[in-house]
């Protein structure tokens, strides 16, 4: 029997299964003072789901504002938190579109549709800003390389984005794979997408106009992913995780690829007022987020839904994730030429409703009123939690065990090659080269570059054109953060922004994905709010302020967090896209010059974890006017041309730096170190500095460049010859490093 | 003189026509837009089929494609001549519309495999390599899930007797093809078809690390010339 708001009003002792589907008895409570009775079962779909960590935010709501109040003036924000994806004026009337989303949970429970999933969802928060998505990127973790699981995780997920983001025409342009234990049990796979539009055709989330039809397009509605964000990315893993598998989405790359062109030929006909894609809590989440944001009611009548399996109840239909599916607000003229291209493309269309000004959101069944609620108060006025938290336990040991007792090697040549070696720091090849790079024929820079780079050019009408491009790097260190989540979040920020610069790009705007473990935990709580703090309070400094972003909690198995991994990814404008630096050695007889200054600092560093498995102390200080000193520097160099190449020291410090830099071409170099302890210049990860090339002519306006921006720039040697010299410690052909980089991943994977 | 007319075909899922475009743009070409649903050539004087996912690889690769109402309209006018190129998703459709011989299965690995790949030019005299020399060697990515070309031992033997292995992979095989095959060509070399992307090889700032896919646009475009 359908459970209509009459019945409910007549039957109110009638108890609801809101315990099951993740409510407590307090929100229950208050969804029943809202109606002013109990909800009906599509009602109580509704809030469950719209209530649920994963899309209220409950947990992180009270920190992220942090993003807002903090955030540094920009010229550049176009669009800033809170719609489906943050947008930045990027010059010449072209503006960008970039978020990065988690995709955790489904992604452990069946790797190879979890992410791929994560692809398509991030893709459609994309479009329906009114963008052309034009790349992808993924930053993932796995558990140990030789991890069991790990052996079933990493294909699945790796070929899961690789057989959606290919089918789907975008390049995958770099991202990050990182192995550590802590994420045995609970992968992380963080999908970002960009897009291009023009800076006048911004599109929202929004259903104003009384009278205006609600159209549902693309793929039908089935019962695959029924919950599958409020049930799996809101809770912690147990045992029953198998149980879970109807949960997690199933994804056809090929509806999406149609439902592109079809939004942008819409987009172009002028024929949408507000769109919406459908994520997470399906069309309870479009409807409602819609309607509060328009005109302020809606009506809907579910029986319209085109449904892939006719046995779906409506609270099924409201919670269904099924993929490859948006909402539109079309005005009732426009409705002939919107189905028109939709049927051009394929693309089922149905409209389902029309938006009223009744402040309702009503929804019938078989002729009866099924749901009657202000949309608000599913969509924005969920519940707000003020967690408690607390520094962990063991914070202060972990801390005061630095990695000042751990032996130091002699055998220098040796560390080189273990470092390189390691699952972290070898080649990802394995990886990337299943990943389409150069579709769409854009591609200026990809993997394994610091950041991918693609030029700015799209064929759209009133584009015009520009010697533009854009550049992305995502970058996190759950080390750093476990050590201190304050510095560990910087530290992301840091080496993202870094990354970017080191291409030639000037960091421009930041999105970023807060991995961590369940928020009831107030030890697991505080990493969070010291890493909301320090990652806001970085942003202003350098002046780049967060455009969106996504949080997953409940990354932990029973009482284990993962080490806290935020994730941050910054987008970059180069204005001239020819002057793109790229990472590597290009040639012979150039000078080698370390930017910035090193200091005795191991602690999470790379090294310690490779040779002595340890973890403790602190990490890499933390000093943000000379990250952005170092980026001007890197940022005027490449546009005065004096660069002819250019890479970021990070993990396992100079030594890994300058390895990478001779593998890009197979260029050898001879070196001296600029301080007075080998092992310290070539393996601490001392942040802010970087490694670049110039042509022998150059170098003294280089040095000039970097005495203004009080940047420490050591001349290190030159380029040359088939082997990485480095003075007084060691000589290794490139052949034999290439060997030790390229042999990790396959030697696990196959 | 007008510039020669390339059209592009757009199948639903073709991802790399915006690349195709442009390469026959920077050849000097026009780039005339196809739509699959057309039964309109419009009046091209080549066509290149490009890569992608059309109808999402479902059933087979290229397998419906094969079926488009343009298709029905190119089989007969390559049939009767008119110079064709597929590449990728592109070969597989032409494979798949008996225009060319054989079949592209699985790859060896089973993964999909992105790389740039060398490849040698067997045979100069096709309507698209003409500016290549026999026994050249370039480099093209290769970007494909299924481009392991099969066909059956007598097919293989004819196509090497009659100089119709256009492009042999050198240094590495990607994918397990016969005889390290990459691409072919009928016997009247107007149609080839090829696994490698010729269209991202044609700028220095974007795609592989070389501009040899311009041969191809070259190629065409005096062999229009002087038809």
């Amino acid at each position: 029997m359908t459970d209509s708001v009459k019945r409910a009003a007549e039957t109110p002792e009638e108890p609801m299964p809101y315990a099951e589907l993740g409510m407590k008895d307090d929100e229950y409570r208050r969804v029943c003072e809202i109606l002013g009775r109990r909800p009906t079962g599509s009602e109580l779909a509704i809030y469950s789901v719209m209530w649920s960590e994963h899309c209220s935010y409950k947990s992180s709501k009270v920190h992220l504002r942090q993003f807002g109040t903090k955030a540094p003036k920009s010229d550049a924000l176009l669009v800033g938190m809170g719609e489906n994806a943050g947008v930045v004026d990027i010059g010449d009337g072209w503006a960008a579109t970039f978020k990065i989303e988690s995709h955790n949970h489904p992604s452990y429970v069946e790797p190879h549709q979890g992410a791929a999933t994560g692809v398509g969802g991030i893709v459609r928060d994309i479009m329906s800003m009114g963008a052309r998505p034009i790349a992808v990127m993924d930053s993932l973790r796995f558990g140990g390389a030789d991890q069991q699981d790990t052996r079933r995780v990493l294909p699945g997920v790796v070929e899961g984005i690789s057989h959606y983001g290919n089918c789907l025409g975008l390049p995958n342009i770099g991202g990050e794979v990182v192995f550590d234990p802590c994420y045995i049990g609970n992968p992380l796979v963080n999908a970002l997408c960009v897009g291009l539009l023009r800076k006048d055709q911004i599109k929202l989330a929004t259903a104003p106009g009384p009278g205006n039809k609600v159209v549902l397009f693309g793929a039908r509605t089935g019962a695959d992913g029924i919950g599958g964000a409020s049930v799996l990315a809101s809770a912690t893993f147990e045992d029953e995780s198998q149980a879970k598998r109807p949960a997690v989405q199933v994804g056809d790359p090929f509806m999406e690829k149609l439902l592109i062109e079809c939004c942008l030929e819409l987009y172009q006909a002028d024929v949408v007022v507000g769109i919406q894609d459908l994520g997470a809590a399906g069309v309870s989440c479009a409807t409602t987020e819609l309607a509060a944001k328009g005109t302020g009611g809606m009506t809907v009548d579910l029986n319209l839904v085109p449904l892939r399996d006719p046995t779906l109840r409506p609270e099924e239909i409201l919670m269904s994730e099924s993929q490859e599916r948006m909402m539109a607000v079309v005005t009732p003229e426009d409705i002939p030429a919107f189905m028109a291209i939709c049927e051009k493309w394929d693309v089922p269309a149905t409209v389902i409703g029309e938006v009223t000004d009744t402040g309702r959101l009503v929804m019938t069944w078989d002729g009866e009123t099924i749901v009657d609620i202000p949309p608000g108060t599913a969509a924005d006025e969920g519940p707000v939690y003020e967690r408690p938290f607390h520094e962990p336990a063991g914070q202060a040991a972990l801390n005061a065990d630095g990695p000042e007792r751990l032996p130091r090697p002699d055998d220098l040549r040796d560390t080189l090659l273990r470092l390189l070696g390691s699952p972290n720091l070898g080649s990802k090849e394995w990886v990337t080269s299943q990943y389409d790079r150069y579709v769409r024929g854009n591609t200026v820079l990809a993997q394994p570059a610091d950041s991918g780079m693609l030029r700015v050019s799209e064929v759209m009408p009133g584009a015009e054109e520009t010697t533009r491009g854009i550049a992305l790097a995502t970058d996190g260190n759950g080390r750093y953060a476990r050590l201190d989540p304050y510095a560990g979040a910087q530290l992301a920020l840091a080496e993202a922004y870094r990354n970017v610069a080191v291409t030639g790009a000037a960091p421009l705007a930041v999105t970023n994905c807060l991995n961590f473990g369940s928020p009831e935990d107030p030890e697991v709580m505080w990493q969070f709010a010291e890493a909301v703090r320090g990652l806001a309070d970085a942003c202003k400094t350098l002046g780049v302020p967060v455009t969106g972003g996504n949080v997953s909690f409940y990354n932990q198995t029973g009482s284990t967090a993962i080490n806290p991994t935020p994730v941050v990814g910054v987008l970059g404008v180069i204005d001239d896209v020819a002057r793109r630096v790229r990472s590597g050695f290009a040639a012979e007889g150039l000078r080698v010059v370390l930017l910035g200054d090193t200091r005795d600092e191991f602690g999470g560093s790379e090294w310690a974890h490779v040779t002595h498995g340890h973890l403790g102390g602190l990490p890499p200080a933390v000093d943000l006017e000379a990250e952005r000193a170092l980026a001007s520097v890197l940022v005027e160099a490449a546009r005065d041309g004096l660069l002819e190449g250019s890479h970021d020291l990070s993990d396992g410090g100079l030594a890994i730096a300058l390895a990478e830099a001779c593998l890009a071409q197979g260029v050898g170099a001879t070196v001296s170190l600029p301080g007075d302890d080998a092992f310290v210049d070539l393996f601490s990860e001392s942040a802010s500095r970087a490694l670049v090339c110039v042509r022998p002519e150059a170098f003294e306006a280089l040095a000039e460049l970097c005495g203004r921006h009080e940047v420490p720039c050591y001349g290190l040697g030159s380029t040359g010859g088939t082997s990485l010299a480095v003075e007084g410690a060691f000589e290794i052909p490139v052949a034999e490093l290439r060997e030790a980089h390229a042999a990790p991943l396959p030697a696990i994977f196959g | 003189m007008n510039a020669a007319r390339v059209g592009v075909v757009t199948f639903p899922g073709t991802l790399d026509d915006q690349d195709a475009a442009r390469a026959v743009r920077l050849a000097g070409a026009e780039a005339v837009p196809l739509w699959h649903a057309d039964h309109d050539l419009k009046g091209v004087d080549a066509v290149f089929l490009p890569g992608g996912f059309s109808y999402g690889d479902y059933l087979r690769c290229g397998a419906i494609s094969r079926f488009s109402p343009l298709m029905d309209e190119l089989i007969p006018a390559a049939r009767a001549g008119l110079p064709v190129l597929g590449t990728c998703n592109g070969f597989q459709i032409l494979c798949e519309a008996h225009l060319l011989p054989g079949a592209l299965t699985r790859n060896e690995g089973l993964h999909y495999i992105c790389r740039d790949q060398g490849i040698r030019v067997e045979n100069a005299d096709t309507a698209w390599t003409g500016d290549f020399e026999a026994g050249q060697e370039i480099v093209l990515p290769v970007k494909h899930g299924e481009g392991r070309y099969v066909a059956d031992a007598e097919t293989v033997a004819a196509l090497e007797r009659d100089g119709r292995v256009v492009f042999r992979y050198v240094g590495g095989n990607p994918n397990g093809s016969m005889n390290d095959i990459a691409g072919i060509t009928n016997e009247a070399g107007n149609v080839v078809g090829l696994m490698p992307h010729p269209e991202h090889a044609v700028e220095d700032l974007t795609g592989a690390p070389s501009v040899d896919g311009r041969g191809f646009f070259t190629s065409i475009l005096k062999k229009l010339v002087n038809v």
